[in-house]
Parts: C-alpha cells; structure tokens; sequence
C-alpha cells in the first residue's frame, strides 16, 4: 500500500473457545476509505469489527489508528465509533439525548454540545423529531439516529455493524446512497461489515472478502468481480459458472483445460502461470456467455444445449441449459428492447459461446 | 366465553371482598365506635352502632389522640424510619445481588435466584427465633467476633435497632431481589456497549444506561420491601429492645393489652393512610412516565 495506512492490523487473531474467529488478518485502510468487510455468517467479520471498537481484545496481533497502538486500549478512549446493528438505542433518552450522550461524556459545554445536536440532526434529516424517544421512530428513522450518534463524536474512524440488516428492502437501497451522501459530505473513514454483496459493492471503495476468519481478497469492486481471486469469490460476488478440469496445454496467458463434464476442452485465461496437469476451475459469468441460434464459424468457446429453465426478470432473463454431458450451464439475456417473452422457450437447441479472455482459471 | 371470563374476574373480587374489603370496613367503623360500656364486647353490634351514630354522629375521638398523644406520633416515626432504612439497606445490598444474577448463565441463573428465595421455605417465626441464636450474647455471632478478636467481650447486638434492621433485611431481601433481577435481566447489555463506545467508562455506563433503565425494578422492590416493613410486628417484637415501640407493636398493646379495640382500629387505618400515600403518589408517577414514553 502506497497510501499511508491510517488503520492497520497486523496479524490479529481471535479465539472464542475451540472457534477461531478471526485468523491472522493483516489489513492497512487509508483515511477517507469507504471499506467494506464482506462475508457470510461466521466468517469472521463482526468479530473483526469489535476487536476495532475495542469490545473484544485480540489474541494476538496489533491495531494501530493513525499510527497509534489501540491493541489494549478499552472502547471508552478509542477515537472510533461503532453504529451496532441493533442500533443499541437509549430507549429512555430522547433523540437529541442519544446524540448528545458522547459529547457529554466529553465534556463539551453544553451551547457547543447543542450546536454539534443540531448539526448531526440536520445531516441525518430528523430536525423535527429531536425530542422523540426511540420506539415513536420507524427503522429508518432510529437507523439515522444511530448514525447521527456515532457520528457526533468525530471519530476518526465510523464502524457499521450490518447498517442496512434491519431495514426493508425499499429503503435498504434508498439508504445505500444516503450513508455515502454522508460518508462523502463528513470525509470520515468508515468501515462497514455486510454479508450482502449488493450492498458492499454499492457502497464500498475496497471490499475485503472474508472466509473461515481470513481476509480471502481486497480490491476494489470492479477488480473483485472481473479479477475474483478464489472460486468462493467468484461465486459470491455475482453469479459464475465454475467448470472444474485439468490444464492441458498453456499458451502465454491462455490455458486449455480439459472439462469431463462438459466433455470439451475450454479456452480460458490464467493470471498467474500454471503447469500442465494442474486441477484448476474455469469461471465464466452469466452475462459473458453469448447465445446464438446457428453455430458460429469461429470461437474459442462453443458449447450445444437446450433450455431446460426460464427466469424472467423484466430487465434480463435468466437461462438454463442442458448440455449434451448434462452439466447446467447458467447464461443471461439483456432485454435492451421492449417485448413481451423472452427470445428463447423452453426447449429450444442453443448454442453458448464465450472468448477465452471472459473466463477465467482459478487454482484455488 | 363471556360467562368464563365472568368468573375469572368475579372469583378474585369476591375473595377480596370477603378477606379484604369487608375487614378494612370492619376496622374502619371499629375506630369511629362510641366507648363500649364495661363488661360488653369491646365491637358493637352493627344495629347498635349505627344507633349510636345516627344520635351523637361518628365519634373522631380516637383520631384526634393519633395527633394528640405523641406516643403514637413516635411510633409511626419509629416505623417509618425502621422501614426506610432498612428499604434502603436491601437496595444497597439487592442491587449488585439482583444484577450479578441477571449476568449470570441462564443455568446459574436459576441456581441463584432459587437460593435467594429458599429461606422461605421456613416460616417467619422460625427464621426470627433463628436470628435470636445467632445475635444474643452468647450466641454465634459473637462468638466469631470473639474468636477473631474483633472485639474483647460479646457485642450487645440482641434487643437493639440494629437487630431489628438486621432481621427486616435479612426477611425482606428477596422482595427488592427479585423484581430487579426481572428488570436487570431484560436490560439489552448491548446498551452498555453502546455506552462504552460513546466515551462512558464503566462507572458513567452504569449511572446513566442501567440505574436509569432499572428504575421499575427499585421502585417495585422498595414498595415490597418498605410497605410491608412499616407494620411489621414480628421481628421488632423478638429482635427490637423495648425502645423500638414501632406501630404494629402499638396496634398489638392496645388490641391485647389495652383491650381498646376503636383506638387499636383508629391506629391502623392511620398506618394504612400512611403507607397509601405515598403508594399513590408512585403509581401515578408511574403513569406520568408512562405517558412520556
């Protein structure tokens, strides 16, 4: 990282009985980052994220925040707020109450802890609502709440445990854009941990991708769905068809490798060398697979199918075909014009053709 | 349906009624009783008594000595303060009790609570005679004083206030425990580390996250503990000197001593008033903080 790292971790662990929660996670995150930590359940995630607000310490490793160990500093003198998923509201403090909770423990005199209230409550929306208690707001409103509180401190760092979790759908996306509306307006740094991919690649600057309590990827959006590192990736973020086989013969940056579910052998590009014989996966997405009705005269990529399956979606309709081997293989259609039915019924003789630089090996 | 839910109610109201309403009525018209002629029951005849009030009006005697006689005065302040120290005293004691219970495992929790409440599985009486072995002079307590060296002859510790604050915290303790312990126990701890986060050491998180959110829980204890520690009888009567005159024990002279059952009558429905007052003023506190929320 070229950057100077403003948050780093450097070999943390953490163990919760025979569990290993969090395993040697190493990270560096630049100040004004948007960085989110994406994985599933058990992952590691949140575990990481309260070992950053101080709630858990660290079996091992350092945290440093702008060049200072926190390792053992307890949550109260840490310069990071954390906004818990369940809100964690004072139920019986008034909205402004919450918001001023902080600034009173530091001991702001009470014009300025009023005018910071105000401030917060304008960046967040909720001028009119000041003196409600937390259960007189809806999802939305507390979930603006918990952000105005956390905010109000100025931490140098904003922790978000699962922001949107507990919001409908509706206003989980219309609230995606309103934390970076914020994240850009206050330039703070801010983690969010997510186990929604949508939400993640929305919202974030970096994505570290978690599994099994270690980082498995860091990139940015883009480079995790067009360059995913692992097969875990590649299928958690986005859709991919993954082929396993081995590698026949290389050819600069484009291997051939032999799928005995497919019964070919698939052209596909490798990031790093590999030896012929190795066991490798072959990872095309949906949308890169080109549907046509006549064989095409020349292609690294043909494969014969028929439609076994159709999902409508308004936008893209989603095909699977059988192949003659009987692998499934999963290929998206873009309705760009208006029309009533999908192009393809249930049936229908395909064939998918794809080039080798739209698929890519993966050896792990 | 209709005719079940009836009874539901119906059966409480009537108990009430028998073992509670008529009583408290009883001893109400008792107090505002003419004086019984010698050699007759000391309660009148409801025929007889609603004669008499009908000819000379309600007799307010026995009221007006409440205020004149200052040994009354003394005893209800005796009470009041025996009950209000020691409510405080259950509170000081009850509420780390109350909270480690609530932190502790689900398992343990059960444990803990069990033993808070088993020494009632005895009776009262037996508790206090109990508590006599353990505070006389010769008894175990001093006897551990003693071999510690704490002190170098027994401690007079039997027949004094203190003995009777001992024995009222010792037999009410469960009453603050175990509505703290409800309430402690459906306190979000992530409040607390909400609190932490925002600056609050742990001091701060309590005083203004848990005291705050467990108020229910102290003011349903400290009624438990305090209203039935104002007429407590039992554990002033063995435990207490003959200095600690609190009310019950007033009420007890004049109905069994003294054989004036309209001035006994008069003094509890005076502790009633005593008690009811400040029930009242709570309870629509209460719904005042209600309404706010």
């Amino acid at each position: 990282m070229t950057a100077a790292s403003y948050l780093r971790l450097e070999g943390v662990r953490k163990r919760f009985a025979d569990v290993v929660a969090v395993d040697d996670v190493s990270l560096d995150i630049v100040q004004g980052e948007f960085f989110a930590l994406l994985g599933g359940s058990g992952s590691g995630k949140s575990t990481l994220l309260r070992m950053l607000a101080g709630l858990e310490r660290p079996d091992a490793g350092r945290i440093l925040i702008d060049g200072v160990d926190v390792t053992a500093m307890p949550p109260y003198e840490r310069p990071v707020n954390l906004m818990f998923q369940s809100y964690a509201l004072f139920p019986h403090l008034s909205v402004r109450e919450n918001i001023a909770f902080g600034l009173r423990q530091q001991g702001l005199p009470r014009d300025r802890r009023e005018a910071r209230v105000a401030e917060m409550l304008k960046l967040v929306r909720l001028e009119k609502l000041g003196e409600r208690r937390p259960d007189q707001l809806s999802g939305g409103q507390r979930q603006r709440v918990a952000l105005a509180r956390a905010l109000a401190r100025e931490p140098k760092i904003l922790l978000l445990d699962e922001p949107l979790g507990a919001l409908d759908r509706r206003l989980r996306e219309q609230t995606q854009f309103e934390l970076m509306n914020v994240q850009r307006r206050v330039g703070t740094t801010f983690i969010v941990v997510t186990h929604d991919q949508d939400e993640a690649m929305t919202m974030a600057t970096r994505v570290a991708v978690m599994d099994g309590g270690r980082i498995v990827q860091v990139a940015t959006p883009p480079e995790l769905y067009e360059n995913p590192a692992t097969r875990l990736v590649a299928s958690f973020i986005g859709d991919a068809n993954q082929f396993v086989g081995k590698v026949e013969s290389v050819a600069g940056g484009t291997v051939a490798v032999a799928s005995p579910d497919l019964g070919i052998s698939l052209r596909a590009t490798a990031r790093e060398p590999v030896a012929v014989g190795t066991e490798v996966a072959v990872a095309v997405r949906p949308e890169k697979i080109d549907v046509r009705e006549q064989a095409p005269e020349a292609a690294d990529n043909v494969l014969r199918g028929a439609v076994v399956q159709i999902a409508y979606l308004g936008d893209i309709s989603l095909y699977h075909v059988r192949t003659s081997g009987g692998a499934i293989v999963r290929v998206q259609e873009t309705h760009a014009e208006r029309s009533s039915d999908p192009h393809y019924a249930v049936g229908d003789e395909l064939h998918l053709v794809w080039p080798a630089a739209s698929a890519l090996v993966l050896t792990a | 349906m209709n005719r079940a839910r009836w009874l539901v109610t119906a059966v409480p109201l009537a108990w009430l009624g028998v073992f509670f309403l008529l009583p408290f009525l009883v001893v109400v018209a008792m107090s505002l009783a003419p004086p019984a002629p010698p050699g007759h029951s000391p309660l009148p005849a409801p025929g007889e008594l609603l004669r008499s009030w009908a000819a000379n009006g309600l007799d307010w005697r026995h009221y007006g000595a409440l205020f004149s006689d200052s040994l009354y005065a003394s005893a209800y302040l005796n009470s009041l303060l025996f009950a209000g120290v020691s409510t405080l005293a259950c509170l000081v004691l009850g509420y780390p009790l109350a909270y480690g219970i609530a932190r502790a495992k689900p398992a343990a929790r059960a444990v803990l609570l069990l033993l808070v409440v088993l020494p009632f599985w005895t009776s009262s009486l037996l508790r206090n005679y109990a508590l006599i072995g353990i505070l006389k002079g010769n008894g175990l307590l001093n006897q551990v004083l003693l071999a510690t060296g704490i002190v170098d002859r027994p401690a007079e510790i039997l027949h004094t206030d203190l003995a009777v604050y001992i024995g009222i915290v010792y037999g009410y303790l469960p009453f603050m425990v175990l509505p703290l312990a409800a309430t402690l126990m459906r306190l979000d701890f992530t409040l607390l580390e909400a609190a932490a986060d925002l600056g609050a050491r742990p001091f701060d998180a309590f005083w203004r996250v848990t005291w705050p959110l467990s108020r229910p829980g102290v003011i349903a204890g400290s009624l438990l503990v305090f209203v039935p520690a104002v007429g407590e009888f039992v554990v002033p009567d063995l435990l207490g000197g003959p200095r600690a005159l609190t009310i019950g024990r007033v009420i007890w002279t004049e109905f069994f001593s003294n054989r004036d059952w309209a001035r006994a009558a008069a003094v509890a429905v005076g502790v009633l008033v005593l008690v009811a007052l400040p029930l009242l003023w709570f309870e629509r506190r209460g719904e005042r903080g209600d309404a706010a929320t």
